[in-house]
């Protein structure tokens, strides 16, 4: 790290902890969460600012029925990115299936269960926020495109925005500002933010990922609270515009459309995930197999959804690292390394 | 897993492109980026590139995601 690194970290710090308001800062992206772990940012803050971790993983919000309507299927290839191949449904995982006879492969694109549809029965697993969502609708236009009529999505696609006003209309709920997700925003671009000032009278900063431009994103949260004048910052220009990538947002429009959906420890959001429009139904797995995605009861004694708002931290989850760890997940706060308990389980213990 | 990684273009097709990722050659889809030119680093998540960005950005960032997920 070069010498002017550490004098700007220096600065950053004295300067925080000039700030003796109780303040809490919700980040609502995995990856924001692992570099927050793994560079210890907490324990550089001052008491008075407390970091909490937000529902930022698409996987780990991805509801258990969603794994078992897959685990249904019979005779056909399953498709999935493979972060999703050791998330538990209530009958097993992806993983446990494949070792007994289910053939699941692991893509790294959604084109590429195209191919595989080529020559059999296909069902892609899509799951993912606005960075992964353009991508599968594409790839849904393509299966038009080819005529192919063994080849279908089952969607539990989740946008953020939603998300947040969702967690901010929750009763009790304290959060003074967010550090916003910077791969999501490319697609959305940071307008899509402005109704957190408008409607909510909270403010947040889009971050890239070095921890120091984490730390420089927590300053200018703070340095909004002490003007009390909340707004929505970029500090990820070099990715972020203020539209966002306006071809993924046509392709989102043409394909699918806003519905309630489902998120893990967060229960039924209005208007939070994308469905497939009627004109593309018959590449809709649900409507294809009759499958359901419903509300999933959490494990008995998983606490995620109190994690996933900042009502508590992970380790005052009495399962936290007893009963629940990363190598044996109960709840989804801990079946990726991005969920909130997996990350604090691995740096903050 | 909402993870955007750095690739430079080094040839493309419509809107098909080959991006070095690392020393690995991989094909990708530029229909989210129909301006890209050969040459120019773009973010790349699952086979779709999301954006246009500097090199020198790109490089900050590759070294970034090799220290945080690199040696897991
Ligand atoms: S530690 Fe496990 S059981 Fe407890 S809240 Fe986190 S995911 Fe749920």
């Amino acid at each position: 790290m070069a010498k002017s690194d550490l004098v700007r970290i220096k600065y950053l710090i004295e300067d925080l902890w000039q700030w003796k308001k109780p303040v809490r800062i919700m980040e609502v992206c995995g990856s924001h969460t692992m570099v927050i772990g793994k560079y210890g940012i907490r324990s550089l803050l001052p008491p008075s600012i407390e970091l909490i971790s937000g529902p930022g993983c698409p996987v780990c919000v991805t509801p258990a029925s969603f794994i078992d309507a897959l685990l249904t299927l019979k005779n056909v290839t399953i498709a999935t990115f493979g972060d999703l191949i050791r998330v538990p449904g209530i009958n097993g995982t992806l993983e446990q299936a494949r070792a007994a006879g289910l053939d699941v492969r692991i893509v790294y694109s959604p084109l590429e269960a195209l191919k595989i549809a080529s020559t059999r029965e296909t069902v892609f697993a899509g799951i993912g926020f606005e960075t992964t969502i353009p991508g599968i609708a594409h790839t849904l236009l393509e299966a038009q495109r080819l005529k192919l009529h063994n080849f279908s999505v089952l969607p539990a696609f989740k946008t953020i925005p939603p998300a947040l006003k969702a967690l901010l209309s929750t009763d009790n709920i304290a959060i003074d500002g967010f550090i916003l997700p910077g791969h999501v925003s490319v697609i959305t671009g940071s307008a899509a933010y402005q109704f957190l000032v408008d409607d909510f009278h909270t403010g947040g900063v889009i971050a890239g990922f070095e921890p120091i431009t984490l730390l420089q994103t927590i300053k200018d949260i703070i340095s909004q609270l002490k003007r009390g004048i909340p707004m929505i910052e970029n500090a990820y220009k070099e990715v972020v515009s203020i539209q966002g990538n306006i071809p993924a947002q046509n392709i989102i429009r043409k394909v699918l459309q806003p519905e309630d959906a489902y998120w893990r420890g967060l229960g039924k959001i209005p208007a939070s995930g994308l469905g497939i429009k009627e004109e593309f139904a018959q590449f809709n797995a649900i409507r294809k197999y009759d499958l359901q995605i419903t509300e999933t009861e959490m494990p008995s004694g998983c606490r995620c959804g109190d994690v996933l708002k900042g009502f508590i931290k992970p380790p005052q989850c009495p399962l936290f690292a007893t009963t629940c760890h990363p190598a044996h997940p109960l709840g989804p706060c801990m079946v990726s390394s991005e969920g909130s308990c997996a990350a604090y389980y691995k740096y903050e213990r | 897993m909402c993870l955007a990684i750095p690739g430079k273009l080094l040839s493309r097709e419509e809107e098909t492109g080959i991006v070095d990722l690392g020393g690995i050659s991989q094909s990708i889809s530029l229909i989210f980026t129909p301006e890209v030119k050969i040459g120019d680093w773009v973010i790349i998540h699952t086979g779709f590139a999301l954006n246009i960005i500097t090199e020198s950005d790109a490089r900050k960032t590759i070294e970034l995601l090799q220290e945080v997920y690199g040696k897991e």
